[in-house]
């Protein structure tokens, strides 16, 4: 099992980093960085985990019944937040430089430029 | 050889470092399972006897963390000035042809009906944000999935009816301004900053958590709103140029 998490978290973060090297478009360029960072989200909820335990959720269990780590899971949500509004931000970036340039292929927008 | 053979060669050793540094990082953490973080063990114990709250994760999120929440929900806000300031009175020159109009009855149909239960489905996230797996950050982008729902079944003459910056723009403000606020207010009271003023209130209802719950609802209009404003704002730079054509 720990080999298996640990190979998911390499392989969604390696597909992605392939992906933004290889990408002809700066949209795909913006859902590789997505995918890549969802590799984190798996690392962090990976590292949290404890065998046999629950969701750090106490409604209805017992006070003081195993459960997997909250702080990583908090972290979680701040880095889905983050990556959200980093999305939108590159995405809108990416309608400027086509208004611009014409064009959403970084090689031909590099090559307009000289 | 051109640039994107070029990108790839120098792409390698940027993956094998990456590579390596993954590795590195994966085999020196935890074993898998066996993670005992101080800091975790201790909250999952403190926090329902001392906040109140059941939803350990979201009493981590507005209380422990309560600071740097404040500075998520800007960053937030921040990306959607951004996203506004580069769209916004730049609209793409017209003559290009969409469509938005919606053709499947299904489609159509699906999205109607669901509208209602997935707004309620948000509404319930962040109303039990401090008892039962959710939380406003959660409930507030299923809210604002409701109102996409009006757009992907209705088209954008509907959706224009949500979709106004001049309705949007003073919820995501004033949102934001309530998370400072309450943090404020305990300032004027003579407390830390973002101390709970409001008691604990009863484990496992709606009004536990005091002030967090009033930091859960202020997130969730946050985060709703912040999504609707991005929405319009793709949406107005890709549809609106076409159907003033008409």
């Amino acid at each position: 099992m720990s080999i298996l998490a640990a190979l998911v978290v390499a392989w969604v973060f390696g597909v992605g980093v392939y992906g933004a090297i290889v990408s002809r478009n700066l949209i795909h360029l913006a859902i590789c960085l997505s995918v890549s960072q969802s590799a984190t989200y798996i690392l962090l909820l990976t590292v949290g985990y404890r065998h046999g335990a629950g969701a750090p959720i106490f409604k209805g269990v017992p006070l003081g019944s195993p459960a997997v780590d909250p702080v990583v899971q908090a972290l979680t949500l701040t880095d889905v937040v983050v990556g959200v509004t980093i999305t939108a931000l590159i995405l809108a970036l990416a309608l400027d430089v086509h208004r611009e340039s014409g064009s959403v292929d970084p090689d031909e927008i590099a090559e307009l430029q000289g | 050889m051109s640039r994107r053979d070029a990108r790839r060669v120098l792409g390698l050793p940027v993956c094998a470092a990456l590579a390596a540094v993954l590795a590195a990082g994966i085999l020196a953490g935890p074993r898998f399972g066996e993670f005992h973080g101080a800091y975790g063990r201790m909250l999952n114990a403190v926090a329902v006897p001392q906040r109140h709250a059941t939803n350990v994760v979201t009493s981590i999120v507005f209380d422990v963390r309560g600071v740097d929440t404040m500075g998520e929900e800007f960053i937030l806000f921040a990306a959607v000035v951004g996203v506004v300031l580069l769209l916004r009175d730049e609209r793409e020159p017209a003559g290009s042809t969409r469509a938005d109009d919606v053709r499947s009855d299904a489609i159509r149909m699906f999205g109607v009906v669901m509208v209602g239960p997935v707004l309620l489905v948000g509404l319930w996230l962040a109303a039990f944000g401090l008892v039962t797996p959710g939380g406003g950050f959660q409930g507030g982008i299923v809210i604002a999935a409701a109102i996409v729902l009006v757009y992907v079944s209705a088209g954008y003459r509907q959706w224009s009816r949500f979709g106004r910056e001049r309705l949007l723009d003073p919820f995501e403000g004033l949102a934001a301004a309530a998370y400072v606020a309450v943090g404020l207010a305990a300032l004027v009271a003579g407390e830390p900053f973002l101390r709970n003023l409001l008691g604990n209130g009863q484990t496992g209802t709606l009004v536990s958590g005091g002030s967090m719950s009033i930091l859960n609802w202020a997130v969730a209009i946050e985060v709703a709103a912040a999504n609707l404003v991005l929405y319009t704002e793709f949406l107005e730079s890709y549809v609106v140029p076409h159907i003033s054509e008409r």
